[in-house]
C-alpha cells in the first residue's frame, strides 16, 4: 500500500496551521495586537494626555487645574528662569552627547574591527556590565569619587597637582567647590552613565561596514583619513545619530544625576520632577515634558535632511 | 666556456636582469603565511610568477589554493611572509595599497552604498583631489566605456547585479591602473550575463591594453579569457602557461583533473591504453567508438549524458572507467551494450606525477 498523497488533519493544531496558511495576515493580527495594543493605547495615549496637559493652565490663586485649552503654559516657559532651565538641558545633553560620541568610537571600533573571540566577550561585558547594575548605586559612587574627600583629589594630591585640579575647579560657570558639586561633575557623571547607549549601537552599525568597502576606498587611492571621512563615517551616521539619540534623550529627561552630583542649578527633567510633585502644576510639568520630544523630532528630521540615514 | 657560463649566470638571475622592460607583475618566492606556528597555514608558498605587460593573466584554482591570496599580494592587502613582488620592476614590499597604480574589482563589488553611481566612479579622482566638475566628467566618460550612460544619479542599491559589477570596473579604471585586479568579477551573475561579460571583459582589456589579472575558480572562464594563466594548489602553481597548453598538456594529475572533463589514467590503465608505465591523461572527444571486434580495447557503456552539443559516455573496461564526447547527429551505442574504444596514440598524454 502506498501512502495518500494528502495527509490527514490531526485535529485542532492542523486546522490552525492550515488557516495561517491560508491567510497569513490572521496570524500577523494575532502576534501584532498585544504589542500594538500596548503602544497605541497605553503608550501613545499616555503621550495624547500629556499634550493634552499641556495645553491646560493653572489657576495661581486657587492651584486648581482649569481644563481649557490655552497656550498660557507654553507662554510661561519663556520666562527667564524657565528659559534658563531648558537652554542649561540642552547645552548639557549637546556637550554629553559630543562627548559620548568622541569616547564612544573608538572602543566601537576597535570592538567591531579587531575584536575577535574571547575579546569580543569581554568588550560586551565589560559594555553591558554597568547597565545591570543599579543607575542610583553608581550615582552615588560618583559622587564619592568625585567629592572634596574622594579618590580623585587625594590621587591628585599624592601626585602634586592638587594645583591642576583647583585650576580647573577655579574656572567660574563650570568649577566649584568639589568636583562632586560643579557642572564637571554632573557632566562626568552623565557621560559615564550613558555611555553604553553610545557604543552599542555605534558597534552594530560599524559591524556592518563590509571590510571590502574599507579595502576599496585605499585601492582607489584614499588615506586612512579619507577613508575615514568619506566611507567609514557616513556608514557609521546611523549607529550615531541611534546613539545620539539615547544619549541626548536620556540627558534631557533625567533628574537624578543634578540632583546627587552638581551645583543645585535645575534641568528640565528635574524641574518636571518637582513642578508635578511638590508643586502640583502639572500643565507647566507637561508643557516641559514636550520640549524633549519636539527637540528630537526637530533633530531627527535635519538629521535626515542632512542625509544621515542614507546609509541604513 | 666562460662565455656559456655567463649566459648561464644571466639565464638564472634572469629575474632581475633579463630583460629591458619589467613585466608588470612579479613574484619572487613569495610566501604568504597565515596563523601561529603550531598551526601554520601556507596560502602561499613560494610562488614565482610573471605578468607580462598587457596581459589578459588568469589565477585559477579551487578556494583555498592561494589564488585570492596572491591577488591580495597584489593589490597591497596582504604582506608577503618571505619574498618579493615587483610592480613595472619597482619593489612594492614597503609601499600601501593607496600608493600602488593597481586596482581591484572586488568579488563583492564594494560600492559604497552611500554615494551615487556617479560619486562612487570618481571616487578615486576625489580623494586626489580633482575638482568636481572634471572628475564627473570623467566619470560619466567612464560610465560610457561600461555602457552605463545615464544610470550616474542613482544608488547601488537601484541597480542589478550586472550593472553593479560594471560600476565596479568603471571604478577601477577611472584610476587608469596599470594592472586591474578582478577578484571572481563574475562569480555572482547568472550564466547568461556571464558569458556576455566575458566578451565584453576581453573587448575592453584589448581596447584599454591594460594589464588584467583575474581570479577564478571556473576553468571554463579562464580558458576562454586569458592569454596566459596559472593554476594553483594548495598555495603552489602547479602549472603555468597558454590557455591550449593548459588543456592539451596537463603537468599533473591535479591540473588535468581540475582544469579539464579529462580522463586521467592512472600508470595501469596507460599501459592498457599503449603508454608507459605512468599517469596519462586522454581528452574525452579524442575518444571514438568502434565495433568492439577485432579491436584491443572495449568496454561496457555505463551511462550517458546529453550535453546539447554532444553526448557524453561512460564506459567501464577492466576495472576502470572512462568518457568519451560523442558530437551531436552520430549514432549512440545503448547503456550496457559492448563497444569498442580507438584513439589517436599522440593524443595520449603522459604527465609528471610519480606513481
Amino acid at each position: 500500500m502506498t501512502a495518500p498523497a494528502i495527509l490527514h488533519s490531526r485535529g485542532l493544531a492542523d486546522w490552525l496551521t492550515a488557516l495561517f496558511w491560508r491567510r497569513p495576515r490572521v496570524l500577523l493580527t494575532i502576534l501584532l495586537a498585544p504589542p500594538l495594543l500596548w503602544l497605541g493605547v497605553v503608550y501613545l495615549g499616555s503621550l495624547a494626555a500629556l499634550l493634552l496637559q499641556s495645553f491646560y493652565s493653572i489657576d495661581e490663586f486657587s492651584g486648581v487645574i482649569k481644563e481649557e485649552f490655552t497656550l498660557k503654559t507654553y507662554a510661561e516657559l519663556l520666562r527667564a528662569q524657565n528659559l534658563d532651565i531648558i537652554l542649561r538641558t540642552l547645552l548639557m545633553s549637546t556637550i554629553v552627547t559630543l562627548s559620548c560620541a568622541l569616547i564612544a568610537f573608538p572602543i566601537a571600533y576597535y570592538a567591531a574591527r579587531f575584536a575577535k573571540g574571547r575579546w569580543k566577550t569581554v568588550f560586551y561585558l565589560g559594555v553591558m556590565l554597568p547597565l545591570w547594575s543599579s543607575y542610583l548605586v553608581k550615582v552615588y559612587a560618583w559622587k564619592l569619587i568625585l567629592a572634596k574627600e574622594g579618590i580623585i583629589t587625594w590621587t591628585a594630591d599624592a601626585l602634586h597637582l592638587s594645583m591642576v585640579l583647583n585650576a580647573i575647579l577655579a574656572i567660574p560657570g563650570i568649577g566649584g567647590n568639589s568636583l562632586s558639586t560643579s557642572w564637571i561633575g554632573t557632566f562626568l557623571v552623565f557621560v559615564y552613565i550613558w555611555l553604553p547607549y553610545m557604543i552599542l549601537p555605534m558597534q552594530a552599525a560599524l559591524e556592518r561596514v563590509p571590510t571590502s568597502m574599507l579595502e576599496a576606498s585605499a585601492d582607489l587611492g584614499a588615506s586612512r583619513s579619507q577613508t575615514f571621512r568619506t566611507v567609514i563615517f557616513p556608514l557609521a551616521m546611523p549607529g550615531i545619530i541611534a546613539g545620539s539619540i539615547f544619549t541626548f534623550s536620556l540627558t534631557m529627561g533625567d533628574y537624578i544625576i543634578p540632583q546627587i552630583v552638581g551645583t543645585s542649578a535645575r534641568f528640565i527633567g528635574l524641574a518636571v520632577y518637582q513642578l508635578q510633585g511638590t508643586a502640583g502644576n502639572i500643565p507647566l510639568a507637561a508643557a516641559f515634558a514636550v520640549i524633549p520630544i519636539v527637540i528630537m523630532l526637530l533633530y531627527l528630521y535635519l538629521a535626515k535632511r542632512q542625509g544621515a540615514f542614507d546609509a541604513l | 666556456m666562460r662565455a656559456r657560463r655567463a649566459s648561464n649566470i644571466l639565464l638564472m638571475s634572469g629575474f632581475h636582469m633579463s630583460s629591458s622592460v619589467p613585466a608588470a607583475v612579479e613574484f619572487c618566492s613569495v610566501s604568504r603565511h597565515f596563523g601561529p606556528t603550531n598551526a601554520l597555514v601556507k596560502a602561499v608558498n613560494s610562488v614565482d610568477l610573471t605578468v607580462p605587460e598587457g596581459a589578459f593573466f588568469a589565477m585559477l584554482g579551487p578556494s583555498g589554493s592561494g589564488k585570492t591570496t596572491c591577488l591580495r599580494l597584489i593589490s597591497g592587502f596582504e604582506k608577503p611572509t618571505a619574498g618579493n613582488i615587483r610592480i613595472f620592476g619597482r619593489d612594492v614590499s614597503d609601499i600601501p595599497p593607496n600608493r600602488r597604480n593597481v586596482n581591484t574589482v572586488f568579488q563583492d563589488y564594494a560600492l559604497f552604498p552611500h554615494m551615487t553611481v556617479r560619486d562612487n566612479v570618481a571616487y578615486g579622482l576625489m580623494v586626489k583631489g580633482m575638482d568636481r566638475r572634471l572628475r564627473e566628467s570623467k566619470a560619466e566618460e567612464m560610465l560610457s566605456l561600461v555602457k552605463l550612460e545615464g544610470y550616474g544619479d542613482r544608488r547601488p542599491s537601484q541597480l542589478s547585479g550586472g550593472q553593479r559589477q560594471r560600476v565596479a570596473l568603471a571604478r577601477a579604471l577611472v584610476n587608469e591602473p596599470r594592472v586591474l585586479l578582478l577578484d571572481e568579477p563574475l562569480g555572482a551573475l547568472d550564466l547568461k550575463l556571464r558569458e556576455a561579460m566575458q566578451d565584453e571583459l576581453k573587448t575592453l582589456q584589448a581596447r584599454l591594453g591594460i594589464t588584467f589579472v583575474f581570479v577564478t575558480h571556473d576553468q571554463s572562464e579562464a580558458l576562454s579569457m586569458a592569454d596566459s594563466l596559472a593554476v594553483f594548489n594548495n598555495g603552489k602553481i602547479a602549472q603555468i602557461g597558454t590557455p591550449s597548453e593548459i588543456y592539451a598538456k596537463p603537468r599533473t594529475r591535479f591540473v588535468a583533473d581540475f582544469v579539464g572533463s579529462s580522463n586521467v589514467l592512472s600508470p595501469k590503465t596507460t599501459r592498457l591504453f599503449g603508454g608507459p608505465n605512468r599517469w596519462s591523461s586522454l581528452r574525452p572527444e579524442a575518444l571514438r567508438l568502434t565495433a568492439p571486434d577485432n579491436v584491443t580495447l572495449s568496454g561496457t557503456v555505463t551511462s550517458q549524458r546529453y550535453l546539447g552539443t554532444g553526448n557524453r559516455i561512460s564506459i567501464a573496461l577492466h576495472g576502470t572507467e572512462v568518457s568519451a564526447l560523442i558530437p551531436a547527429g552520430q549514432p549512440l551505442p545503448k547503456t550496457g551494450h559492448t563497444v569498442g574504444l580507438a584513439f589517436d596514440p599522440a593524443a595520449l598524454h603522459i604527465m609528471e606525477d610519480e606513481k
